[in-house]
């Protein structure tokens, strides 16, 4: 409507809209119009109704995905602002695939609590929909608004249970360290739009490449926005929102929070990191090192002492995240040769984290289904009356703990593969941190193993756990692909390695 | 046009700000000192953008005002709710679980 008007004026010409890239996207917004109506016009006890067709649109957004990938070429739009590359289509893929495990979980817990439906599926797919923007975003303007997308939805969603004092302490904790967080990343931003005069990530580059890069200003903007994200992933010193958020939030979206916001997050960091500030890696590789060793150390030793399943893992996952970020420690940029191991261990690792602990997640929200607690104590032998369960919640823990035959063990080898492979002291030092780091999580995940195993049922209660289909489904899912990636891990390590940003974009390529 | 009067300006609107969310435990404060902060944020982008003449950073400003207004809403919602469970928006109330 406007565009004829605009383009009539002088100067405007109108962007090149390339809607095969923005398929998905659009497939997303089209399922949100319908969801809302669907909300609008069914009775209490239908509302069944918009979770089937929320997963169901995240699975026809798939199909773009995967004729864009067949298509195999990279499209640039809007000035470079938005990039469809295989970087984008790969966590595209990942976001989804969460997004519908999520709505798997879901279905049961909010049907059943006294939650608002509707709208609950309707902001799951709003911050998805987010972070299918994020994998793209290619400009701070678009970074910064991919990341309010995904961000407000989920304060919501973290909030779900505001009748109840936790619930809403959760909700209140996660938006206030979230919005501050963003305030300090946009001034880091703000003060990197100053000293290069452009918002492109590619610009960005290239001005910290040149005179800006040496310019002290600039390391004040990279730590702040960097900080910012830090916040997102809960690294440590910035994770003291997480356990109260996990516990106080419903289960389901404390497995989404803990998953696909945490890869979004680190999707945020990888596209600044690897096109924006690369060639400042000096600045980055020492706060790297300091956030990995923290996040890591001081999440795996709090976890230790946790008795409560779901602070077990969000302690777990604040861990996992320092790991993730452990190969962001060893970036240089006198060898940009090895910037494609480290991107390519990262998003494998991503991947891998996703399925496991989505199915541990899914494997907790039924068992505490028929126990009513979160108590690691409630889970003593469940193996002798849901054998099922006790074994695919031990390959996630396997998986979790980089044992194999289970997934973890591959993309747990990358990561140490991508760190050691540098070769420097500070290198070394931080294999063997992350070697330390690797057993002393063993010990809480074996920990939960022994109870599920070897303890006796609590009060000799054997009556069999009840599973609903959703839930079967999601179990059945992962637990297959954690045990597949765990036999045949070049299944996803292929499509990792494939996952590189527009090569062209990489200095020194 | 002197740049460093506006960035000086931006820089100590937002150590005001920081200031005030460390320091307030008034949630509605809070989030008006995350405000004097996202005004910062614009100052300064308004001011680099007036100086190098990059639009952007106009744009920028824009957006960051209008998502602004839609998280200062989810806020708000936030804080009326906790004043619903606890009866009081003190935020040192707010912390049965002791993170």
């Amino acid at each position: 409507m406007l565009a004829p008007v605009l383009a009539a004026s002088s100067g405007f010409t109108s962007p090149h809209v390339d809607w095969h890239a923005l398929a998905p996207e659009i497939i997303l917004v089209g399922t949100i119009v319908v969801a809302l109506l669907i909300d609008l016009f069914t009775e209490d006890h239908n509302k069944g109704l918009v979770s089937s067709v929320v997963g169901l649109g995240m699975l026809a957004s798939f199909i773009p995905l995967i004729t864009l990938g067949l298509d195999n070429h990279e499209r640039v739009m809007f000035g470079g602002a938005y990039v469809v590359d295989d970087f984008a289509l790969v966590l595209k893929g990942l976001f989804l695939v969460a997004g519908y495990l999520t709505v798997l979980l879901s279905t049961n817990t909010i049907a059943e609590g006294d939650y608002h439906e509707g709208e609950y599926y309707l902001l799951l797919l709003s911050s998805v929909l987010g972070m299918t923007f994020m994998a793209s975003a290619r400009d701070l303007i678009s970074i910064f608004v991919a990341l309010e997308m995904l961000s407000i939805p989920a304060y919501l969603l973290a909030s779900w249970r505001k009748r109840t004092q936790t619930g809403i302490e959760a909700g209140m904790k996660y938006y206030l360290m979230g919005v501050f967080a963003t305030a300090v990343m946009l001034y880091g931003m703000s003060l990197i739009f100053g000293g290069t005069g452009s918002t492109l990530l590619t610009d960005v580059g290239a001005a910290v490449n040149g005179s800006f890069g040496q310019e002290p200003v600039a390391v004040l903007g990279i730590v702040f926005v960097i900080v910012g994200f830090a916040f997102k992933v809960s690294a440590v010193p910035f994770h003291n929102w997480a356990p109260d958020t996990y516990e106080g939030a419903p289960t389901p979206v404390t497995a989404f929070l803990s998953v696909a916001s945490k890869t979004a997050g680190f999707v945020a960091i990888l596209q600044l990191v690897f096109l924006g500030f690369f060639n400042r890696s000096d600045t980055i590789r020492p706060f790297m090192f300091v956030l990995a060793v923290l996040t890591m150390t001081v999440g795996n030793v709090i976890a230790l002492r946790q008795t409560n399943v779901v602070r077990l893992f969000a302690y777990s996952s604040v861990a996992q995240a320092g790991f993730i970020l452990a190969p962001l420690a060893v970036i240089s940029s006198n060898h940009p040769d090895r910037a494609a191991d480290i991107l390519s261990s990262i998003v494998l690792y991503l991947i891998v984290y996703t399925i496991m602990n989505l199915g541990a997640f899914a494997v907790i929200i039924t068992v505490s289904r028929r126990t009513q607690s979160g108590e690691i104590t409630s889970w003593a032998g469940l193996f002798t009356y849901a054998p099922g369960l006790a074994v695919a919640m031990g390959a996630f823990l396997f998986g979790l703990g980089g044992i194999p035959p289970a997934a973890g063990w591959f993309a747990k080898f990358q990561l140490f593969n991508a760190v050691v492979g540098a070769g420097t002291p500070s290198a070394y030092a931080l294999g063997v941190i992350m070697a330390a780091n690797s057993v002393i999580s063993l010990a809480y995940y074996l920990g939960l193993m022994r109870t599920m195993f070897m303890d006796d049922p609590v009060d000799g209660d054997v009556t069999p756990v009840k599973i609903p289909v959703p839930l079967r489904a999601a179990v059945v899912l992962t637990g297959v692909a954690t045990i597949l990636l765990g036999v045949l891990p070049f299944l996803v390590s292929d499509i990792a390695d494939g996952a590189t940003f527009v090569t062209a974009y990489l200095p020194g390529k | 046009m002197f740049l460093n009067q506006f960035l000086l300006l931006a820089a100590v609107l937002f150590c005001i700000g920081v200031y005030g969310v460390i320091s307030r435990r008034n949630g509605v404060m809070v989030l008006m000192s995350i405000e004097l902060i996202l005004n910062s944020v614009n100052i300064n982008l308004v001011a680099f953008s007036a100086m190098t003449g990059a639009v952007s950073g106009q744009v920028f400003a824009l957006f960051v005002i209008a998502v602004a207004a839609a998280e200062v809403g989810v806020g708000l919602a936030i804080v009326l709710a906790i004043f619903r469970n606890y009866r009081s928006v003190d935020l040192d109330d707010v912390d049965l679980m002791k993170g």
